[in-house]
């Protein structure tokens, strides 16, 4: 089995696991699904009052599905390991996706006592693979945020520095991983919410194209950006588990009906003979130089392995975190105009009338990001300003989506620094929201494209703290993103 | 289908900054109440923003189709993407299916009778 460095900076009960590691000690007795549970758990309790990772714990059904897990490992059941996959691993949810037996804040006070009536996709696809999810993970609220700053319950801390950002939104998930709180985690990414915590968190994000994972279930963000992806350890990992996720779903008009490869089996091939594309755009002003050495220097081994390196061009590039954040926050609005307080979630309290009760609590229940991100939305959806802004956007969307289409004739895939710098620190960026903004430049043209993505940890800053590199791919081709995540994982 | 070219007016009317009393009639479309200390803040980020967005007037985009569908895109034709295009519709057949169990969702109701949610009264202005 894979063996894993502890580089957290926080102690931890045990040592780190991958999920065939976590499943073999179960199918072999060494240890039992519950004492692993508890195990995970006890580490939740000693680490994450400094971290800060999770909203809720959801013991009562982690444990029903341990003690299940045990009895069909005594009777046999589990000897092949293509029979539950992940039985018995511990893994946790963002809180933006809903699971039974637990509450859906998506990080905002508007649904602090919401408790769902069904499962997201997703989890219950995990679930029926075997996994004991173990609660729900912070976030920024409704996913808006690059530093988990913008939690209504607290931000999360980097386990790698606790003085910094952990990134965003899915800040929690990534976190949980690198402290060895969970053995793998699922997060969302609608503009690099996914890949950018896993390069601040030195641990791996994959972004898998979209439809390929359902979003039933997920709380809705932008409905044409918004993915489900894991956070895992090792690419292995996140193969294993992408072969869980993928698949069409009835429940989702969006969910792709491409075949589902064995991610599993083919994430180790050798890369010899890959074109890898190198864009001029990712790596122009503003890229801090010891990234920009951590990922030239992957380019390098990737060479060393075989690959052929070109250079391509994404010439619209520039135009990207403008693009998105139109599209983004115009969909947000729409998708967010349902937490009214009719049917769930807050509503204030004393409201004379129907519009008193909207309005006061959407302005109790949101908190600033969100607010401004829906004013943004519905500005550019407004008569008058529609044409100039929203179709504007939609029409740079094509023009990004085909400067991708256009590299991926020439190359197999693009390897990119993933986050313009290192974690920054806890308060750093919090007013200057387009400041903000800005940093999201290299992820946010993959949600734009539909493409897929991966960030794997590439190397550390003189600081110490963790670098990703990021590496895109064509749509539903996730199999050769793994499988160049994996030469770059075998080089650190 | 191509978009209208912008006028000199269009582009420039994107430029300019967003006054205080259009913020808040955005807002009460969206439902939103802001406070006198969160107006100024507001304004100033929603600017700064929009002046960021500009930029987008640089690019012409008289022939582009605007992206509307992703799912077309994926299935090959980045041309496709505007009008009808089957490949993003997925449409299941009109039968009656079980949903979810209705004591269960309306046990998240902030106030019911059972059936219905209770909302305070609507009055006409």
């Amino acid at each position: 089995m894979a063996e894993l460095k502890s580089t957290s900076s926080v102690a931890s009960q045990h040592e780190p696991r991958t999920i065939r590691s976590a499943r073999h000690a179960i199918v072999s007795g060494e240890t039992s699904a519950v004492a692993l549970a508890d195990s995970y758990y006890d580490t939740i309790a000693a680490e994450d009052p400094k971290i800060h990772a999770w909203l809720s714990l959801s013991r009562e059904r982690a444990t029903a599905q341990a003690y299940r897990i045990d009895e069909l490992a005594q009777s046999g059941d589990l000897a092949n390991e293509e029979a539950l996959p992940l039985a018995g691993v511990p893994i946790g949810i963002k809180d933006v996706l809903v699971m039974q037996g637990a509450p859906a804040t998506a990080g905002s006070k508007i649904l602090e006592n919401y408790r769902p009536p069904y499962d997201a996709t997703a989890v219950a696809k995990l679930a029926a693979a075997g996994a004991v999810l173990l609660g729900k993970l912070n976030c920024d609220e409704f996913a808006m945020g690059s530093s988990n700053e913008n939690s209504a319950y607290g931000p999360v801390h980097n386990p790698r520095s606790l003085d910094r950002v952990p990134g965003g939104s899915s800040g929690g998930s990534a976190a949980a991983v690198a402290a060895n709180m969970a053995v793998a985690t699922l997060g969302t990414d609608t503009g690099g919410s996914i890949r950018q915590p896993a390069s601040f968190c030195g641990v791996v994000g994959l972004l898998p194209t979209y439809g390929r994972v359902s979003r039933y279930g997920l709380i809705a963000f932008a409905s044409s950006l918004d993915r489900v992806g894991p956070f895992t350890h090792t690419v292995e990992d996140a193969a294993i588990l992408l072969r869980v996720l993928a698949g069409p779903d009835p429940m989702d008009a969006t969910s792709a009906h491409q075949p589902v490869p064995n991610y599993s089996a083919a994430f180790n091939t050798p890369v010899k003979g890959l074109r890898i594309g190198i864009p001029d755009e990712y790596f122009a002003e503003g890229l801090d130089e010891e990234v920009r050495a951590a990922v030239e220097k992957t380019a390098d081994a990737l060479r060393a392995a075989g690959c052929t390196l070109h250079k391509v061009s994404l010439p619209h590039t520039r135009y990207a975190v403008a693009t998105y954040y139109v599209l983004a926050t115009a969909e947000a609005s729409s998708n967010l105009a349902r937490f009214d307080g009719v049917r769930y979630g807050l509503r204030a309290e004393d409201a004379s009338t129907l519009s008193i009760m909207y309005r006061r609590t959407r302005d109790q229940g949101f908190g600033k990001e969100v607010k401004r991100r829906i004013l943004l939305g519905t500005y550019v959806l407004s008569a008058g300003y529609y044409d100039a802004y929203y179709r504007k956007a939609q029409q740079v969307r094509t023009l990004l989506t085909r400067d991708f289409l256009e590299a991926f004739t020439h190359v197999d895939a693009i390897l990119t620094p993933t986050a313009p710098t290192p974690a920054f620190r806890l308060g750093e960026k919090t007013d200057n929201p387009l400041e903000m903004y800005l940093a999201d430049i290299y992820t946010v043209t993959a949600n734009l494209a539909g493409i897929c993505g991966i960030s794997v940890p590439c190397g550390n800053s003189s600081a110490g703290l963790p670098i990703g590199a990021q590496i895109l791919g064509k749509h539903f081709d996730e199999a050769t993103v793994l499988r160049v995540a994996h030469a770059v994982e075998q080089v650190q | 289908m191509p978009s209208t070219p912008q006028t000199p007016e269009q582009v420039h009317r994107v430029a300019e900054p967003v006054p205080l009393e259009q913020v808040l009639r955005v807002a009460e479309l969206a439902q939103l109440e802001l406070r006198e200390d969160e107006q100024q803040e507001m304004l100033r980020d929603l600017n700064a923003i929009l002046g960021h967005v500009a930029q987008l007037n640089e690019l012409d985009t008289r022939d582009v189709p605007p992206m509307t569908q992703v799912n077309a895109v994926m299935h090959g034709d980045a041309e496709a993407s505007d009008g009808a295009v089957d490949a993003g519709n997925v449409l299941r057949d009109d039968s009656v299916r079980p949903s979810l169990d209705r004591a269960k969702v309306m046990a998240m109701a902030p106030e019911t009778d059972g059936t219905y949610f209770k909302v305070p009264k609507v009055i006409e202005r």
